[in-house]
């Protein structure tokens, strides 16, 4: 009677962890994709001036196809010694022929469902490429070929770069993936030194940083326009904590309209980019209130005698926000209507939860949570706000945050101090394809634009 | 020469008289009367008392310093210097500390006469000094950094510690007076947090801490208008450590005095 209580008590706990699993499974499968396609990527083969630049090719395509998370990457070391280069150069119907059959590549041991492969020369000036994608689970070479094209692009690195973003992003678009390919992550960095916190701005591979502001102050918590036209942040520059505006078209400041008040912080865009959430210290509680891009129309949404900060409008319903409040207590993730009714509490107020982040599709956030590790250690978690389930996606490696959602709603870029100072990294949302982005000083709070 | 010239005219004298006798008989002639009989050489007189040199050297002293008296005397039988100071030999030296200008006379009897001679000592006081320069005045932040301390905080509370409170009461003294002597200053109530929390939060709280503090201070008599609050949440730790001491030393708020 008891042994079978406990039995069941067992059982039952085991349906429960196989419930929970199941359930993290299912988010992580509807942001980050079904099973797995195997690809095989052998080096495109260049001579001359295009030689030298060849390996940045290769080395930029495979990065985005294997960070994409849409492939399991065939190990190189299986791969066929004589890969094509040209269409002219693959045989049909034959069991083997050392990588020039789609067999060789569809077969053990590279078991890849996708081959491509291609070349690169000099021609007039400009690198380019010849790249091909084909499906070799079809034996009839017409209809294996997926597509081929050719890439130009400048007789340098740089443009050896742009080519294999072309070309990866093109592969991707065949199974329907957004490419990152020209989005920009600006974050936060203290490389200047003397204290000084400015706004940086890079690809999104890592490449190009380049400096936005010098106001040689503490300038942080940066936010981008749904549209990447118009960057928010806060900044110490004229002594307290204020909101200000830039162009990224025009490199302008744009003037914000601070109220009068010892903080007005972190700013994030509504979906249709046309007004600015903020909190301010008017009342004596930093509070969350709205106002136009100028900082006229402001109007408080939020009426607590608590903190409350990080306020994101639902890009999808444009009617509900998320914020950090300590109403509760230690601060924990809630959702409010703009209205200022339905307010619900998200986290379930074990430890302390900040930096949320709304999913492109308004169902799914991100967030920075120590559920589990002590006070300070912040971890990446995704939360189904329907549901409430949420997967965690770091696991202690120092600490994780301020999470946020790259266009393809795929990835995320995150920063994490597990390499000694706080860097910023890009993952897949299913916690994989950890990329270093960023290794000069200390870089925090990324956002990733357009 | 003096007793040669009377040896002479008594000779003189007796041989007349013998001369007159031998001449025959004359008529009796009134004797001259007798010359007077010179004031009789003091056989006993000496010669009189010369004062050689009567110095005073230095003859300007500053009140308690001393001057020394050298003098020389010849012929003298007796030689005293007034002011208490009586009889000396010859020659000789004195040292004297006057508090006051003082001058010595010096009497030098002698047989054949005396002689007198004075020497002063004028005595000065030293000028008061200039008055001491005034005490650097101290400057803000260093009057900030003696009379005013930070207050901390528990782990992410804005509330005032029972701790704090008493440190809140003693920094209103020093604060009064400095924003007494420095009337346009205000001072600036700096919210820190630990780490731990996040940065945005953190900006928040640090803001509240100010707040609570400048409530606080505001309700026990300084003027409300002359604090101002500023949050830096994380962004400027006094310490950086990842341990509770740093922690706690973190959680504060911190006074800057701003001209």
């Amino acid at each position: 009677m008891k042994n079978r209580y406990l039995v069941g008590l067992i059982a039952f706990g085991a349906l429960a962890v196989a419930a929970y699993s199941q359930s993290q499974d299912a988010i992580v499968l509807k942001l980050t994709g079904g099973e797995k396609k195997k690809i095989a990527l052998p080096d495109f083969r260049a001579t001359g001036a295009a030689g030298a630049l060849v390996e940045a090719f290769n080395k930029t395509v495979f990065e985005d196809i294997q960070q994409s998370g849409l492939f399991d990457m065939a190990a190189k070391s299986f791969y066929p010694l004589n890969p094509p280069q040209q269409e002219a150069d693959l045989r049909a119907g034959q069991a083997t022929c050392a990588g020039r059959c789609l067999s060789d590549w569809a077969g053990t041991p590279v078991s890849a469902g996708y081959l491509g492969f291609g070349y690169a020369a000099e021609q007039g000036g400009q690198f380019v490429a010849f790249g091909h994608l084909y499906n070799t689970a079809v034996a009839d070479l017409a209809g294996a070929k997926v597509f081929r094209k050719l890439y130009n692009a400048p007789l340098s690195e740089e443009g050896a770069r742009k080519a294999g973003h072309e070309y990866a992003a093109d592969i991707l678009a065949q199974f329907g993936a957004a490419s990152l390919v020209g989005s920009k992550i600006y974050f936060v960095s203290d490389r200047t030194g003397r204290g000084n916190k400015e706004i940086w701005v890079m690809d999104f591979d890592g490449s190009n940083q380049s400096r936005v502001t010098s106001f040689n102050s503490i300038t942080t918590m940066p936010a981008i326009s749904p549209d990447g036209r118009r960057l928010a942040f806060t900044t110490y520059a004229k002594g307290q904590p204020q909101i200000m505006l830039y162009s990224t078209e025009t490199s302008r400041f744009i003037n914000f309209l601070n109220p009068q008040a010892s903080m007005n912080a972190t700013p994030s865009f509504t979906p249709d980019g046309q007004s600015i959430l903020f909190s301010s210290t008017i009342s004596g509680f930093s509070q969350i209130y709205i106002a136009n891009q100028s900082g006229g129309g402001m109007k408080r949404l939020s009426n607590s005698r608590s903190i409350e900060m990080e306020a994101k409008v639902n890009p999808k319903t444009g009617t509900e926000m998320i914020f950090v409040s300590g109403r509760g207590g230690l601060q924990q993730i809630y959702r409010m209507s703009l209205d200022g009714a339905d307010v619900v509490r998200l986290t379930n107020g074990e430890g302390e939860a900040s930096n949320p982040a709304w999913h492109p599709d308004g169902q799914h956030i991100a967030f920075a949570w120590t559920r589990g590790y002590s006070p300070g250690n912040w971890n990446v978690f995704l939360m189904d706000v329907a549901s409430r389930e949420t997967v965690q996606l770091t696991h202690g490696e120092g600490k994780n945050e301020n999470p946020t959602w790259a266009p393809d709603g795929r990835h995320l870029v995150f920063s994490s101090n597990r390499s000694g100072r706080s860097q910023i990294y890009s993952m897949l949302a299913n916690g994989t394809e950890v990329k270093q982005l960023t290794t000069q000083g200390g870089n925090w709070m990324p956002v990733w634009s357009k | 020469m003096k007793q040669r010239h009377i040896a002479l005219t008594l000779l003189a004298t007796s041989l007349l008289v013998f001369a007159v006798g031998c001449k025959k008989k004359t008529p009796i002639v009134q004797p001259p009367p007798p010359t007077p009989t010179a004031p009789a050489p003091k056989a006993e007189k000496g010669p009189a008392a010369v004062i050689n040199s009567f110095t005073a050297e230095p003859s300007t002293i500053l009140r308690g310093e001393s001057s020394t008296l050298k003098w020389s005397v010849a012929n003298a039988t007796e030689v005293t210097i007034d002011n208490g100071i009586g009889r000396v030999p010859a020659t000789g030296s004195r040292q004297v500390s006057p508090t006051g200008n003082t001058t010595y006379r010096m009497m030098a009897k002698g047989d054949g006469g005396d002689a007198i001679s004075a020497a002063s000592v004028a005595v000065t006081t030293a000028p008061p000094p200039p008055p001491p320069p005034p005490a650097p005045k101290a400057t803000i932040s260093e009057r900030m950094a003696r009379d005013v301390q930070d207050v901390f905080f528990d782990y992410d509370k804005m509330e005032v510690r029972e701790d704090a409170r008493a440190t809140l009461q003693r920094n209103a003294d020093g604060i009064k007076s400095i924003l007494n002597d420095f009337p346009s200053a205000v001072i600036s109530l700096e919210g820190h947090c630990d780490e731990r929390g996040s940065a945005e939060y953190n900006l928040g709280l640090g803001d509240r801490r100010a707040t609570s503090v400048r409530e606080f201070l505001s309700q026990i008599g300084i003027p409300a208008e002359r604090l101002k609050t500023i949050s830096y949440g994380k962004e400027k730790p006094f310490c950086s450590e990842s341990t509770e001491d740093c922690y706690s030393k973190n959680r504060r708020v911190h006074f800057v005095g701003v001209q």
